[in-house]
């Protein structure tokens, strides 16, 4: 029989949308399926995750798992894991399931794998390299819980119609373990629609020379309606646009309708956040650029020249909103 | 402030890593260099000790040629490099390499140890924690600010919507992202101290752990191209305009 849990992440709006993409793939895989939800929001979120294919949800509301960044989470998880000894145990690849999966895998001494696209079965995994053109099949070995990370976005999540029977957590987390604590948190505003959501993500690189010429994609995002200004990791660093908007590996994945790659390079850090896309339009200087090998329309020329004249062309034509 | 910087030798990230026969990534007879995510984190360190007294040490794992990247870490300023080269360790993961740096970094009293996020070639970024709870110490991770304080630290930590300030009592393991700190270049005067700094070289059974301790427990089975749809149309000149403007009408997006 085989064991696979999900690691949801749950806050006071409800479960990630990660833990319901993993949970149907893992009902596929498994003869029994659990959700562990740890935090504010955790008993609630039990709802729909069982409605995703979780038969057990092991919650507990407790704050200590919100406020303490990681540890008191894989705290908890490596109890029940010695408890209930499942297979595997996936999370997503975001910042937070780092932090547990990590620190989770030094507690039970057990493989993690990361950035999955795929899990085959408790003992084999898929995940792409250099920039998606590799596609690597691994054996996973060693003790049980195997640790898979999968990336945002790798499974549509559909509803199982089923329900869960919910497990309260109740694992004392020693105060030595309480740290790091979160003390404040701050959202930087942002307008228009949300990257993941957009039908139209244009996002721009380090061609873009300089982070004034940043407004001309959210005047082109205005003229199209309904798009999403998103950056690749280079600008981001260099503070031309905040985190919030990167797109790629250490950023958000996004799959709109159609993307729209200014300046940028193609990079593997960059691609893997947008390559699902399922149209592709790249403009950039440079012939040679990567980001060509996977444009459906590659267009060779300044951006900075073409951006502006594309706006006015749409606004002609006025937009479909 | 004793500060420890994990630093790790990788292909160089402008150029297409190599695969061998074993099917692990080559490392030897290619054209490497420190990892750039790492060069923040060697940055942060300097800060810290240039405000708050005291040295910066760089740990690497790797093959031999990985001391590429501790001269390129000691020649922007770091004070003294340990690197721990062994046969066995090999294609190791990352619950050997948290290991191997763990029990490097442990034999001497630290008080911060920064790492870079994750890394350029393998992008696992799950080592950070792995060492932290092997040495028992709090991570305060992804952090695009540091705050040093007394015996704490406080960190402003990169999220999807902003920002989360995290605190936590020294010693600590801090991860640093590419807006933390803009790195230092190496002065000439730099590269030529770099070459009499002291770098220790240990082994395996130098830091107490048996191959068995290392052994990767996951394997390649098999690396395929993946499938690609090939390159679309490519246009230039005075009928990309349009050309853009009918793509976007053929999507409905416009």
């Amino acid at each position: 029989m085989t064991t696979i849990w999900v690691y949801a992440e749950v806050g006071p709006e409800g479960p990630a949308g990660s833990a319901l993409e993993l949970l149907t793939r893992a009902r596929t895989l498994a003869d029994e399926v659990a959700a562990v939800a740890l935090g504010p929001g955790a008993t609630v979120a039990a709802g729909a995750l069982g409605g995703h294919g979780a038969a057990t949800v092991y919650a507990s509301d407790e704050p200590v798992y919100a406020k303490v960044v990681g540890r008191a989470a894989a705290h908890a998880l490596g109890e029940l894991a010695r408890r209930h000894a499942p297979e595997m145990i996936w999370f997503p690849t975001s910042h937070e399931g780092r932090d547990v999966a990590g620190r989770l895998q030094a507690i039970t001494g057990s493989t993690l794998m990361s950035n999955a696209s795929d899990v085959l079965s408790p003992d084999r995994a898929v995940t792409q390299i250099y920039g998606d053109t590799q596609v690597v099949e691994v054996a996973l070995e060693g003790p049980d819980p195997k640790l898979v990370l999968v990336r945002p976005k790798s499974f549509v999540a559909e509803p199982s119609g089923g329900a869960a029977s919910i497990v309260p957590v109740e694992v004392p987390v020693p105060e030595e373990l309480r740290w790091p604590r979160r003390i404040e948190r701050h959202e930087e505003a942002a307008s228009g629609p949300k990257l993941e959501d957009a039908r139209v993500v244009i996002s721009g690189g380090r061609g873009l020379q300089d982070p004034s010429n940043f407004a001309l994609l959210d005047r082109l995002a205005d003229a199209i309606g309904g798009a999403a200004v998103g950056a690749t990791r280079a600008v981001v660093d260099a503070g031309w646009v905040p985190y919030s908007q990167q797109v790629g590996q250490t950023g958000k994945t996004v799959k709109p309708e159609v993307y729209v790659a200014i300046g940028i390079s193609g990079a593997t850090q960059h691609v893997v956040g947008m390559k699902g896309s399922r149209r592709i339009l790249a403009i950039n200087k440079d012939p040679q650029a990567p980001i060509f090998g996977l444009a459906d329309l590659g267009v060779v020329g300044d951006a900075l020249a073409l951006v502006p004249q594309l706006i006015e062309e749409i606004e002609r034509r006025g937009g479909t909103g | 402030m004793d500060v420890v910087v994990l630093v790790k030798y990788v292909p160089d990230p402008a150029g297409t890593p190599k695969i061998g026969e074993d099917l692990l990534v080559q490392r030897e007879g290619t054209d490497g260099t420190l990892d750039p995510g790492d060069e923040y984190a060697v940055e942060a360190g300097l800060q810290a000790v240039e405000a708050h007294g005291g040295e910066v040490t760089l740990v690497s794992m790797g093959p031999e040629i990985a001391m590429g990247a501790i001269r390129k870490g000691l020649s922007m300023g770091a004070h003294q490099g340990v690197l721990v080269t062994d046969p066995a360790l090999r294609g190791a993961d990352a619950l050997a390499t948290a290991r191997v740096l763990a029990a490097t970094i442990g034999r001497r009293p630290f008080d911060l140890v920064l790492t870079g996020a994750e890394s350029t070639d393998g992008y696992t970024g799950t080592l950070p924690m792995a060492v932290a709870e092997l040495l028992g110490v709090p991570a305060l991770t992804f952090a695009r600010r540091i705050h040093l304080e007394g015996d704490g630290v406080r960190i402003e930590r990169q999220t999807d919507l902003g920002y989360d300030v995290l605190e936590g009592p020294l010693p600590a393991l801090v991860s640093v992202t590419g807006s933390a700190a803009e790195p230092r270049y190496a002065t000439l005067k730099g590269i030529m101290a770099s070459k009499t700094k002291p770098v220790e070289q240990l082994a395996l059974a130098d830091l107490g752990l048996s191959p068995g301790d290392v052994a990767p427990t996951q394997h390649v089975r098999s690396v395929s191209p993946a499938a690609v749809k090939g390159p679309g149309e490519i246009v230039e000149g005075d009928e990309a305009l349009a050309r853009i403007v009918g793509f976007l009408a053929e999507a409905k997006v416009i």
